[in-house]
């Protein structure tokens, strides 16, 4: 397979990945300021818009941040690197290129989201229908993942896609945590009224876990068990440890098909290891912030170090 | 279904004969056709356009059809070729190109035919498809012309004339293999009730021939690729095809190098050794430093490796001098010269405007005729005299009077007709003919190939930004 080839697919599915991340932090975003009122919008989409990754990029274009801006920034703006409009049309674009790598329900499932996507009515969305709006872009995403696990061969383009996808996810969900780090922590002290169980719960609900969430833990939400869900639980598909058991797994079986081991391979498996071995007690004594630092810029060192390994163009 | 009337007196039509009558190859289309009705017809014509749509998205990468230039509509109606009839079409295409061929092959060595004063060394010269850094090289084989493919057009029974040859990178395959795909889907009994000589296996045809041409460095089985100019070409859809359906990487200029005098792709594995390259980018482009510097799409180093026997392109580079609109003016001469027989194909008289006999007569009558520059990169590009505005012709008549000798001039030829399926029932509409050849090993033509026809009533223009669409193209064994 060419790097070429397998660069795009890795990107492919990271950019479908991102735009359902995008469209669930955008939900969780919108709830929360529902239910917490008008006077903690602004902070909220503040954390959103660091969650995503884009509070920098947008503090560049817009003085104050603002519910409105704020959503129109993170699922419309051609200038925002991680607008879902922007992650739609390269995820098609990446695919476009290596269209005899994909199959015909995953091309179909590419170009049919962003086609319309870019037909949507968006003074419709920014006017009440921005909930419909959000699950129809996470029905896409899933949509196209439906399309690739149906269909794919499992050869290295299967797995080239499935190490962009869970490394998005993995940065993802640890953005997600780190923003709100504070109010994890085991020993913090909940405000008076119910602030801190909506803020958890807006984490839940922007990895879709606020469900499952009450089927592994009983009981109200506690700050030490959020994180402890979403980093080291290994039976909920959002967390760190799942996805670095995805990532060690596919370069395993790269490295099987390609009958030698990259050098890659030992990072993710490192990354791995730390994950199934510190436990959440560890993690909280070394610092959630700090744990949370590390596993993004290694979660960034592992896909720059793919691209090396595997010779991405 | 009405019954199907064409201007029989005028133009000779595909399907009946002067008296109205159903030709043999057409009796039981004939029949098939008139027992329809009318609105099943349309059904059908409905039908095609999901047909296609789907198509689209399972053949290449259309499906954004968006992006396609126009989508070519697609006639119903097939237009079929007796076995006989094919044989006489066939004879006379594997003629010319190897006739062709032989031409490329002794013009980039001994230019015989200049020396027997056939030829003016001028008119290879001037070509700017005419590449001097070809001299004294034989590709593997002796072959320069592989893919090719013949614009035809028919004015009788047995009057097939060839009115351009295609050695670029002709285009076509692909809505070739679409159409079949559509009549096998849309009329399966109809299409059951003839035998058709198959085109679904030109891919892997074209696949063979690659091989077949594998340079002499290349031991073992040849690794093949396919150079495109990438996703924002309109031929893209076709690359990707094509590469799909052969199995083979579909590469751009910056997947390849050259190391050490030897051709690379990079794979997540590491560089792998190409042999051969299916090259879908003009000769200029290939290699940015022995051809334009300015190339982002070609390989640095490409054209020595070629030259060195580690890698084969196809086509060969310089080929298209054989396809030169002024060299088309010697054709007859050309196939006599290396073939010892006239050809077998009808030419079309062609006025070289820099001669002022020539000049004279086609200024007299411009407006009846067809101008061609020879660059075929003119912007202002082929002139039809009857489709053209008063405007139009008093400028080219200007330009003509200032440069002649950058023009020739054809009659335009009165095309043969084929029923179509029109808003109005079964209609008479011109067509033509382009057939594939792939030349390896063996020499082998594509059985039909992509019939395109002017959907407009009384239309000589075929192509589909005047109003052309196309028709599926039925050869008819034994």
């Amino acid at each position: 397979m060419l790097g070429r080839t397998a660069d795009s697919l890795f990107w492919m599915s990271r950019y479908m990945e991102r735009a359902e991340n995008i469209a669930r932090l955008v939900e969780a975003g919108h709830r929360l300021a529902l239910l917490t009122g008008s006077d903690a919008d602004a902070g909220d989409w503040r954390s959103t818009l660091a969650s995503a990754a884009c509070l920098d990029g947008y503090l560049a274009r817009h003085e104050t941040v603002a519910a409105g801006t704020a959503i129109d920034y993170l699922l419309f703006d051609p200038a925002n690197p991680v607008s879902v409009r922007v992650c739609l049309e390269s995820a098609r674009d990446n695919g476009r290129s290596v269209r005899t790598a994909l199959t015909r329900d995953m091309w179909e499932a590419l170009n049919t989201t962003w086609n319309e996507f870019a037909a949507a009515p968006v003074a419709e969305v920014r006017e009440g229908r921005l909930p419909e709006f959000l699950d129809w872009i996470r029905q896409r995403a899933m949509l196209f993942r439906g399309a690739l696990l149906g269909t794919i061969l499992r050869n290295d383009g299967y797995h080239f896609s499935q190490l962009g996808a869970f490394v998005e996810r993995a940065d993802q969900t640890a953005r997600i945590l780190d923003v709100k780090h504070y109010a994890l922590l085991p020993e913090w002290v909940p405000a008076v009224g119910d602030v801190d169980t909506y803020t958890w719960e807006a984490i839940l609900r922007a990895v879709s876990a606020h469900r499952s969430y009450r089927h592994v833990y009983e009981g109200p939400y506690r700050p030490g068990n959020v994180a402890e869900f979403l980093i080291v639980r290994e039976e909920m598909p959002r967390s760190l440890r799942y996805s670095y058991r995805w990532i060690a797994a596919s370069l395993e079986r790269l490295a099987l098909d390609y009958g030698t081991a990259a050098p890659v391979q030992a990072e993710a498996r490192a990354t791995l290891a730390l994950l199934e071995q510190t436990g959440m007690a560890g993690i909280f004594s070394r610092g959630l912030h700090a744990f949370l630092l590390d596993f993004i810029a290694r979660n960034n060192a592992l896909a720059a170090r793919i691209a090396e390994d595997y010779h991405f163009a | 279904m009405d019954a199907y009337t064409a201007e029989v007196q005028d133009f000779f039509d595909e399907m009946v004969d002067a008296a109205g009558q159903p030709r043999p190859p057409y009796a039981r289309l004939h029949a098939w056709l008139l027992a329809q009705p009318r609105p099943a017809l349309r059904r059908k014509r409905e039908a095609a356009d999901t047909v296609f749509r789907n198509l689209g998205v399972t053949f290449a990468a259309h499906g954004d059809r968006e992006e396609r230039e126009l989508p070519v509509p697609f006639d119903l109606v097939p237009r079929i070729l007796a076995a006989a009839e094919w044989r006489l079409v066939e004879r006379g295409i594997e003629q010319r190109v190897r006739a062709l061929n032989a031409f490329l092959a002794d013009v980039y060595h001994d230019q015989r035919i200049v020396r027997a004063g056939r030829l003016p060394a001028a008119v290879i010269e001037r070509s700017p498809a005419y590449l001097p850094a070809m001299a004294g090289f034989t590709p593997p084989g002796g072959v320069y012309a592989h893919v090719s493919g013949l614009d035809l057009v028919r004015t009788g029974v047995a009057q097939f004339h060839v009115l351009e040859d295609d050695l670029g990178s002709p285009s076509g395959v692909s809505t070739m293999l679409e159409n079949r795909e559509a009549t096998l889907r849309l009329f399966p009994e109809l299409f059951a009730a003839h035998r058709v000589a198959p085109v679904e296996r030109y891919p892997e045809q074209l696949r063979a021939m690659l091989a077949s041409v594998a340079p002499p460095a290349c031991a073992g089985e040849p690794t093949l690729v396919l150079l495109s100019s990438g996703s924002a070409s309109a031929a893209f859809f076709e690359h990707a095809f094509l590469a799909d359906q052969m199995g083979i990487e579909l590469v751009l200029g910056s997947d390849l190098f050259v190391d050490d005098g030897w051709l690379y792709m990079r794979t997540t594995q590491g560089r792998a050794r190409v042999d051969v390259v299916y090259r879908r980018i003009g000769d200029a482009w290939l290699d940015p430093r022995a051809f334009r510097a300015d190339s982002l799409l070609g390989v640095p180093g490409l054209f020595e490796a070629y030259r060195a026997g580690r890698v084969t392109l196809v086509n060969a580079p310089g080929a298209g001098l054989a396809a030169d609109r002024l060299v088309y003016s010697y054709l007859p001469q050309i196939i006599e010269f290396y073939t010892g027989e006239p050809p077998l194909l009808g030419h079309v008289p062609t006025w070289r405007c820099g001669e002022p006999e020539a000049l004279a007569h086609v200024l007299e009558h411009l407006p009846e005729m067809v101008l061609k520059p020879l660059d075929p990169g003119d912007p202002e590009g082929t002139l039809i005299g009857p489709a053209a505005s008063h405007k139009q012709l008093a400028a080219l008549r200007a330009r003509l009077q200032a440069q002649p000798a950058e023009f020739v001039a054809q009659p335009l030829l009165a095309l043969s007709t084929c029923p179509a399926f029109t808003a109005s029932g079964l209609a008479p509409r011109h067509v033509d003919l382009r057939p594939f050849v792939l030349f390896g090993e063996r020499l082998r033509v594509t059985p039909g190939g992509l019939t395109r026809v002017a959907l407009k009533r009384g239309s000589l223009l075929v192509h589909a930004e005047h109003g052309g669409g196309t028709k599926d193209t039925w050869v008819l064994e034994q």
